[in-house]
């Protein structure tokens, strides 16, 4: 059991630590992404183009090496996002209580009656379509699963000892939550965040499947994607590829989440 | 019990207003005026005012929303800027083809997730359970657009078994030619054209809902009664089916309805891949043209249906848990 979970935050490791080595070192791995030579259009994998190229005769290895940015620049943020204001709205209504709890929760249930892809487009569609914009569309839509578990938790430990502790020593309402129920509120946030990264880059490419997110002639996997889709028959591996990038990363976030969540969580610790 | 259903029914009329008001200002917050959109580029400024005025948009914005709420109240959804037919035709027209879909797609992933996940709980650590958890890990990790591609490449490009894109006839209407007449080529034209886009948003969907039967299977397990059952004697079926399942199934409910209300969601994309004439399709197609009322109408048709959706599975509990009834009739 320890064994197999001790595996999937390996195999995690891995794909993400491969990811980060691909996008920290993308110059010196790939040339240049916007290169252009219509000689060598629609190309198939092979010697000099080891992933193909696409409708313009540029490197697919090289495009999709430098969309890994993109897609991690977009997930990381979008991510941050979320956490920052789930986490802020789920402690102030776990802490406070009262009309704030109230007017929060409903927040989140008004929030949670929307499809997650149908509000970002919507929300994308009111700010435009650009990779900021995608960020803050995706961030804004996934703040309610941050806010939910960061109050459930903090109405379990607020009326614990060392919390009433510092309430006797006088320390204000912010240092408390700050100091002291925070930090022990941030296992589940971590896992949250990790599995949220894979969320957010499957949205980004979706978005960008759909042509709402990254705008060329940017690499985004989920527009080489989409694009590679009218030459499905003569070059498949445009559409393939982008794709398998795609379901590798988010495999190695989830992969690395639910190993992180089980190392933690002392009921599924046993039963991984 | 029926207390509970109103009062739970009640709850669920300040998130649908709140819905309302975070579509209303939305889309009102869209960069663009309809009007102009309307008249288009080479419009007076005085012909943009005039329009401006006859659709109420220089009006203060709350009263905008007053009257967007009542007119809401009485089922009007507003009329479409491009297509010039009531937004709640155009809705309704769409609604039943991604209601299908969204059907179809849920019966093959509970029908391959609820065994799959059973038998990797009771056989937790073989073969087959590491297989299973292997497919769902990869399902949750494969973006749906991407497995439409591969479908369609492989079922349609490679092997032209199945067409790529498009509806055939409804398939109820295709049922019901069957029933009457005998003749099964509408149905089977109508399951050859539904079968990759349900097999897209269905296998994701499974994978999902193979993890959660596995885990709540395996807790089931583990309690004393079903040590009871099986030191009673009762037959390994027995204890399997009539004493771990029925427990283990109570928030595997809760997935598969949330999980509708997702596919709603994730329609929007499938629907895109394989342009299937459903509701998303129609709000990707109204965002591109800018006609708001029309994206209006899809964003809150699809929020009230997933809120009406959750409503369902919170009551399909009392139905289905007698302990929760017993426990709503305690608190009463």
């Amino acid at each position: 059991m320890k064994r197999a979970r001790n595996k999937s935050v390996i195999l995690g490791g891995v794909l993400i630590g491969g990811l980060l080595f691909v996008a920290a070192f993308a110059p010196f791995i790939a040339g240049d992404p916007y290169h252009m030579d219509m000689s060598q259009r629609l190309l198939p994998p092979g010697p000099g183009h080891p992933l193909g190229t696409d409708q313009f005769g540029r490197d697919l290895w090289a495009r999709l090496v430098f969309g890994s940015r993109v897609s991690l620049q977009v997930g990381i943020v979008s991510v941050g996002i979320a956490c920052t204001l789930g986490t802020a709205l789920g402690l102030l209504a776990g802490y406070a209580g009262g009309w704030v709890d109230a007017v929060i929760m409903r927040l989140v249930d008004i929030f949670l009656a929307f499809p997650v892809i149908l509000l970002a487009i919507a929300l994308i569609a009111v700010l435009g379509p650009s990779p900021v914009n995608l960020m803050i569309a995706i961030g804004l839509v996934n703040w309610t699963m941050y806010a939910r578990v960061v109050r459930a938790n903090v109405l379990a430990l607020k009326h614990r000892e060392f919390v009433e502790a510092a309430r006797a020593l006088g320390l204000r309402d912010r240092a408390i939550m700050l100091k002291h129920v925070l930090p022990n509120t941030l296992s589940p946030i971590i896992v949250l965040a990790t599995l949220g990264l894979g969320h957010a880059i499957v949205a980004e490419s979706t978005l960008s499947f759909l042509g709402l997110g990254v705008q060329p002639p940017e690499p985004s996997w989920g527009w080489t994607l989409a694009f590679g889709m009218k030459y499905l028959r003569d070059a498949p591996h445009l559409s393939t590829m982008p794709g398998m990038a795609i379901m590798l990363t988010v495999l190695g976030f989830n992969l690395l989440g639910d190993g992180i969540r089980d190392m933690i969580d002392p009921r599924t610790r046993n039963r991984a | 019990m029926l207390g509970y259903i109103a009062k739970r029914t009640a709850l669920i009329l300040p998130v649908v207003l709140g819905v309302c008001v975070i579509v209303f200002v939305l889309i009102h917050l869209i960069p663009g005026d309809p009007a102009m959109v309307m008249l288009g580029q080479d419009a007076s400024p005085e012909e943009v005012a005039r329009l401006r005025s006859a659709m109420g948009l220089d009006r203060p914005l709350a009263v905008q929303l007053g009257s967007f709420l009542l007119r809401l109240a009485h089922g009007d959804l507003g009329v479409s800027i491009f297509q010039g037919e009531p937004v709640s035709r155009l809705v309704l027209k769409q609604l039943p083809a991604t209601c299908e879909l969204a059907v179809a797609s849920m019966l093959i992933a509970v029908l391959i997730a609820v065994p799959l996940g059973v038998i990797s709980a009771v056989k937790q650590h073989s073969l087959v359970d590491v297989a299973s958890m292997g497919f769902a890990q990869l399902g949750v990790s494969m973006p749906v657009f991407w497995l439409g591609v591969l479908l369609i490449l492989n079922f349609s490009l490679r092997w032209g078994l199945l067409p790529s894109v498009g509806r055939g006839k409804p398939f109820l209407e295709g049922l019901a030619v069957l029933l009457r007449t005998g003749d099964y080529l509408p149905l089977a034209d109508s399951l050859r054209h539904l079968t990759m886009p349900a097999l897209t948003l269905g296998l994701t969907t499974a994978a999902l809902i193979t993890r959660m039967v596995r885990s709540s299977m395996l807790e089931v397990l583990h309690q004393d009664y079903v040590r009871t059952a099986r030191a009673k004697g009762a037959p390994e079926r027995a204890v399997i089916y009539r004493h771990a399942l029925r427990n283990a199934l109570l928030p595997v409910v809760t997935i598969v309805g949330m999980q509708f209300g997702a596919l709603l969601g994730g329609a929007v994309v499938t629907e895109t891949v394989f342009a299937w004439p459903g509701i998303g399709r129609l709000a990707i197609t109204a965002i591109s043209q800018r006609d708001f009322p029309l994206v209006q109408g899809c964003v809150l048709v699809v929020a009230l249906v997933f809120s009406l959706l959750n409503l369902a599975v919170d009551v399909s509990y009392t139905l289905i848990d007698p302990r929760v009834r017993h426990g709503i009739a305690q608190r009463q």
